[in-house]
């Protein structure tokens, strides 16, 4: 087997890995990167709990191949915070209790704010239908919602 | 993942992309958007020995004005169907049925050509796209073709694509007089399911308002989409009320062949295909006469 | 019986609402949880599953999977010696099959290799020679004589005659004259409801990571609910004594009570003993599905006789559980559960466990309480129909409250159903006008709760700071609580303690955590260890001062004379006292050992509109409104957030979550797609009402939150769809096609 070299850019850094064809973005970010920000809760693209943006869209990093990343751009949870400043979605989901066991944060993160990009004014269906991909089991959602529509109101006040 | 050598390229042109799979010995497959080749992959389902990523070809990701109609890359995402102003003006069903496939992370990357090729007999936008009597360009070794949607799937997982074939683009036609589409599906949930039924429905009405032309298309029935003739022929020449979207829900479930399976029983899809059929014929009456009061 | 250690007083920490300690390294995506652990030379494990619901294993052949290249280990049930007859051998034999796999997905064979390609074509070489026998995955047909026997071997003494070998046991709950109270009764209503078995569906697979030396020590990073019991079963599995392995908890993505036991990890362990390596195994979404342990599902007859004015006079259920291959008591905690909310003069429940081809059921929050009570909530509402009563009026008219005997025993201290029942008929939701194809529903809810073994031990830095070291993985917030409460007991800024869950190796035992314990068990050894501490600082600072240690008191983090008599001294704050520590003395801590009683039950009533589209039988649920007793909320937001989680998994039960399997006995739906539970478009906010009914058990009145909000969902949004399409379904799920035949049948 041989391996594939990818040059691509993850949260701005220019980065390079090599990898197996058949090998997913998540495995590579997570095994091979170590960046493990990003969680496979089913590997088949029906939890959201591996969400990162490629080329700006939200996608599951499980249904994407490492090799298509060549060239690309790609933002992780860990890329959210700006030097020790916290994105004001991550500082409202700690002020509002917007997590519990923590698995599906960073990829309710990580959608949120590919939301908040796209519409910085959402109503509460907006934001219930563009996460319903994103399954928290803990929250019953409540909080989380409020958490984005809180940020998103704190970022139109910023802006 | 699958071990073994997979190989993994990424063509420049089609006729390059076509060629690698036509020369490849084992399995080959074209990457698009990946949304269902890699969850196949996952379950092991399929070991490809060759993947074709067509996103790399010129044109595969664009949507743009075509002969008055729409021409859809093989390999746009939903997202980018769903953003796009001028598509959603003619063929609203139709983006609807490509913003039904999965999540809006499946929206970041799945193709309604890939929704296509997949073949499953619930594919979300199928359906619009019968409905709309959109075609597909095909382009294989021996060079390109093109025909109508319907003729591509066959069966569950079943194409009528040739070794080496590659659809590259939804050709969607110009809209003729005032008309609109739309489409429904059934789920249990509001997201994340496979449609239990669904049910697209294209009109068009002349200058008094009256249905000149029509198309009914149902998913997840029968082993393929349906195209509904007689449904069709309830609504042409009607002027949409009451009693003519409930005899297209009565033909609609008559002519629904559902099954039962663990989405639901065959007596239940049969029933609310036609109350989606109803809805949607609906919607698309009440888009087209907006239409027509925007020309007024 | 409680210790009516329970006093008033007035709150600095408790009750606000701090940004929890863990929380930032969740939201960057730095916490550690179960598959996020690496070590060199790690090797990746793989189970192979069983795809026949039932059969004997002839023979396992290995020697091509042991042979390919990569391939450090294999194992089979024939590496697990002889374990004694018990919970901890079918633990075992649930993690990896002896002689029969019993279950589709139950585990044959496990490979370590170095990468997971290379494990994953192991698996592809190993041989299984089964020979396939008659499965049964349905209640009714285990239980008939005659059904095809899953497990031989389990059968207790209390069941009677005319069963299967498959039902293994009968509780029996209850009191007063049956009969006499059933003829006093105006309306009798009987009827059978079924609960289908549902998955804790965490969003995290089962993980560990394990490295046994060649001494036979070892370590173990899990993703668990409790790493001591983790210890205690895999060190028995694994024939060494509790102290030479070491568990660490990792961070937990989930668990409901899914993760209070092990599948994987004993299979980890045994890999890389052989393999002489760490092996990671992390499970796939479908082996969760298939091999970890959903809970039971249920058929419930139930019998209720009410007066014309709404007085119950009489009560009685059967409740028939199924939790897979092996034994389990959670029909027993059904049994006690079912009438928990009523005052009742003459009650009985009998439960039975039955055997099933279907995997080993695990806990899941207020395991067999859910459709016990569904099954009661659901008869109590048709009888107020029938009777046209206002139901929420029968059940205060009815309701257990304090000296009320129990229908499971006990008598009842301090108890907030009255109060949650009032509070929920005070508020507007209950008088909001409903629309067309609208419906309202209503049901009570109850959980035990536990206490339990515990241990925690707290250090007062040298700086003053404070350190609680705890051993219940922090599952919804605990590590906020137990702060909280040595920070308000300390009287120091909630910001100066830190809490942290230690291994196994660092801490005395602690019980799982389930049983919403941690809050009441944790807590209240915290503030005793706190108390210890306090001790030894008034001590020190009265060392200081040159006076007796009983003349100090301690108040807002600082020692005081306590009166004049004791001298005249300024306050002594704990960062003085703490860095003065080496000459007073040394090192300034509080530990706390001790098996918690007094847990105190909680009730909860719950308030659901929906809406029901008549011509396809899907529901949106409208409105939610939660009203539960708290005990005490030391941090509401995460109070809060049980009920609303626990309500959500309870609608996703009631709605459209279920095991299908198909007549082949193999699980059709292991997976997110088809195995639906909630997602944020289906749902509302999720409104709550806390109610602050201490509970005399623990110093604050702290009572247990976590498990109760699962309980009345089930039949409060049955009871709505009722309502809304005015007739009654009794059986969940309540999926389309059953909501829509329900209506075409009136």
């Amino acid at each position: 087997m041989s391996k594939t070299h990818v040059t691509t850019t993850i949260n701005g850094t220019r980065t390079e890995f090599l990898c197996e064809a058949n090998e997913t973005l998540l495995t590579v970010l997570r095994d091979r990167l170590h960046l493990t920000g990003a969680k496979e809760g089913c590997g088949s693209g029906d939890c959201g709990a591996c969400s990162v943006t490629l080329n700006g869209r939200l996608v599951a990093s499980c249904l994407v191949l490492g090799v298509e990343a060549e060239g690309a751009e790609i933002t992780t949870v860990e890329g959210m915070a700006e030097g020790g400043e916290l994105h004001p979605l991550q500082q409202k989901f700690l002020d509002l209790a917007a997590l519990q066991c923590g698995v599906c944060t960073p990829g309710i993160l990580v959608a949120a704010k590919a939301l908040l990009e796209k519409n910085p004014d959402p109503s509460e269906q907006e934001v219930r239908y563009w996460l319903a991909g994103n399954l928290c089991r803990c929250t019953g959602y409540d909080k989380i919602i409020k958490a984005v529509l809180a940020a998103a109101a704190d970022l139109r006040g910023a802006a | 993942m699958e071990s073994g050598n997979m190989r993994y390229l990424a063509p420049k042109t089609v006729t390059e992309a076509a060629q690698l799979l036509a020369d490849s010995d084992g399995i080959a497959r074209v990457l698009a958007g990946g949304t269902d080749l890699l969850v196949q992959m996952k379950a092991e389902t399929i070991a490809p020995d060759l993947l074709v990523d067509i996103k790399h070809i010129p044109g595969m990701r664009e949507i743009t004005a075509e002969a008055g109609g729409w021409r859809i890359g093989a390999a746009v995402p939903g997202a980018h169907i769903s953003e796009h102003a001028g598509l959603k003006a003619d063929w609203p069903g139709v983006v609807e049925a490509a913003a039904l496939i999965g999540s809006t992370q499946v929206q970041g990357r799945a193709s309604i050509v890939g929704n296509l090729c997949n073949a499953s007999p619930a594919a979300d936008s199928v359906p619009a796209l019968v409905a709309a009597d959109a075609r597909v360009q095909i382009t294989g070794p021996k060079g390109t073709r093109d025909c109508a949607v319907i003729e591509i799937p066959v069966g569950p997982g079943k194409t009528t694509l040739q070794r080496g074939e590659i659809v590259t683009a939804v050709l969607l036609p110009a809209r003729t007089g005032i008309g609109a589409d739309a489409c429904l599906r059934f789920i249990p949930r509001t997201e994340m399911d496979i449609a239990v039924c669904s049910a697209a429905v294209n009109v068009t009405l002349d200058e008094s308002g009256r249905c000149s032309a029509a198309r009914v298309a149902l998913g997840a029935v029968a082993p393929v989409v349906l195209l509904v003739e007689e449904a069709a022929d309830i609504l042409v020449g009607s002027r949409l009320d009451r009693a003519t979207l409930e005899r297209l829900q009565s033909v609609c479930s008559k002519a629904a062949r559902p099954i039962d399976d663990k989405r639901g029983t065959a007596e239940f899809r049969r029933e609310v295909v036609g109350v989606m059929a109803r809805r949607a014929a609906r919607l698309a009456a009440e888009r087209a006469t907006a239409k027509a009061g925007e020309k007024a | 019986m409680a210790l009516d250690e329970y006093e008033k007083r007035d709150f600095q920490v408790i009750g606000s609402r701090p940004v929890r300690p863990d929380g930032i390294d969740k939201v960057t995506g730095r916490a550690l949880y179960g598959a996020d652990a690496v070590l060199p030379g790690m090797l990746v494990g793989k189970v192979l599953r069983s795809p026949h619901p039932h059969a004997r294993i002839r023979s396992i052949d290995t020697r091509a999977a042991a042979a390919l290249n990569g391939v450090r280990a294999v194992v089979t049930g024939a590496d697990f010696g002889e374990i004694r007859k018990g919970e901890t051998r079918n633990v075992a034999e649930n993690a990896m099959a002896f002689d029969h796999a019993l279950y589709d997905g139950h585990a044959v064979a496990a490979v370590a290799a170095t990468s997971e390609a290379v494990a994953r074509e192991a698996l592809k070489l190993i041989e299984v020679d089964y020979e396939v026998l008659p499965h049964v995955t349905e209640i009714a047909a285990a239980m008939a004589p005659g059904a095809p026997v899953v497990h031989a071997g389990f059968v207790e003494d209390s069941v009677p005659d005319g069963f299967s070998e498959n039902v293994t046991a009968r509780h029996e709950f209850g009191h007063g004259d049956l009969e006499a109270g059933f003829a006093r009764a105006d309306k009798v209503i009987a009827r059978t409801l079924k609960t289908a078995a549902t998955h804790q569906g965490y969003i995290e697979p089962n993980a560990c990571l394990a490295s046994m030396g060649p001494d036979g020590r070892g370590d173990l990073w899990c993703c668990t609910q409790g790493h001591y019991f983790v210890r205690q079963l895999c060190a028995e599995i694994m024939g060494i004594e509790e102290s030479r392995l070491r568990v660490t908890a990792s961070e937990i993505g989930g668990g409901f009570g899914g993760k209070t036991t092990v599948f994987v990890e004993p299979v980890a362990l045994m890999l890389s003993k052989k393999a002489g390596a760490p092996v990671k195994l992390v499970m796939s979404r479908n082996e969760v599905f298939r091999a970890s342990g959903p809970t039971v599902s249920s058929e419930i007859d139930v019998k209720i006789g009410m007066t014309r004015d709404g007085r119950i006079t009489a009560a009685e259920a059967e409740l028939r559980y199924q939790g897979g291959a092996f034994p389990n008591i959670t029909v027993m905690f059904g049994a006690m559960a079912a009438f928990a909310a009523y005052d009742l003069g003459a009650v009985r429940t009998v439960g039975y466990n039955v055997l099933t081809n279907r995997p080993k059921q695990a806990a899941y929050r207020a395991p067999g309480a859910p459709m016990a009570i569904y099954a009661v909530e659901s008869v109590v509402n048709e009888l107020c129909e029938e009777l046209g009563l206002d139901p929420l009026e029968v059940r205060l008219k009815n309701a257990a409250r304090k000296g009320t005997k129990s229908s499971y025993g006990p008598t009842f201290n301090d108890i907030g159903l009255v109060a949650t029942l009032e509070a929920a008929q005070a508020h507007p939701h209950y008088r909001a006008p409903l629309g067309p194809n609208q419906g309202r529903g209503l049901s009570c809810g109850f959980w035990f709760n536990f206490g339990g073994n515990t241990s925690v031990s707290l250090s007062v830095d040298m700086d003053g700071s404070v350190s609680v070291t705890e051993g219940n993985p922090d599952i919804g917030g605990s590590r906020a609580s137990i702060a909280m409460m040595a920070a308000e007991e300390l009287g120091i800024p909630f910001e100066r303690v830190r809490a942290i869950v230690a291994d196994t190796a660092s801490l005395g035992h602690n019980d799982v955590t389930d049983g919403s314990r941690v809050t009441f068990a944790v807590g209240l050894a915290t503030i005793k260890a706190a108390r210890a501490a306090k001790k030894e600082l008034c001590k020190r600072a009265a060392m200081m001062w040159g006076i007796d240690e009983e003349a100090v008191t301690w108040e807002n983090g600082c020692a005081k004379p306590s009166g004049p008599n004791a001298g005249s001294f300024e306050p002594l704050p704990i960062e003085k006292i703490a860095r003065k520590s080496p000459r007073t003395g040394g090192p300034i801590a509080g530990h706390h050992e001790v098996n918690a009683e007094g847990a105190g039950v909680s009730f909860g009533v719950h308030l659901c509109d929906v809406e029901v589209d008549p011509e396809t039988g899907h529901t949106k649920i409208l409105r939610y409104t939660i009203f539960q007793d708290a005990g005490k909320a030391i941090h509401p937001d995460y109070v809060e957030g049980q009920m609303q989680g626990g309500a959500v998994q309870g609608i996703g039960w009631a709605l459209n979550e279920e095991y299908i399997y198909g007549k082949d006995g193999r699980l059709q739906n292991p997976g997110f797609l088809d195995y639906r539970i909630p997602v944020a478009s289906d749902l509302p906010d999720i409104d709550t009402v806390i109610l602050e009914i201490p509970n005399p058990g623990h110093p604050y009145g702290v009572r247990g939150v976590g498990e109760t909000g699962i309980v009345p969902p089930l039949a409060a949004v049955s009871n709505a769809v009722s309502h809304a399409i005015g007739t009654r379904l009794y059986e969940l799920p309540m999926s389309p096609p059953k909501i829509l035949k329900a209506i075409r049948e009136g």
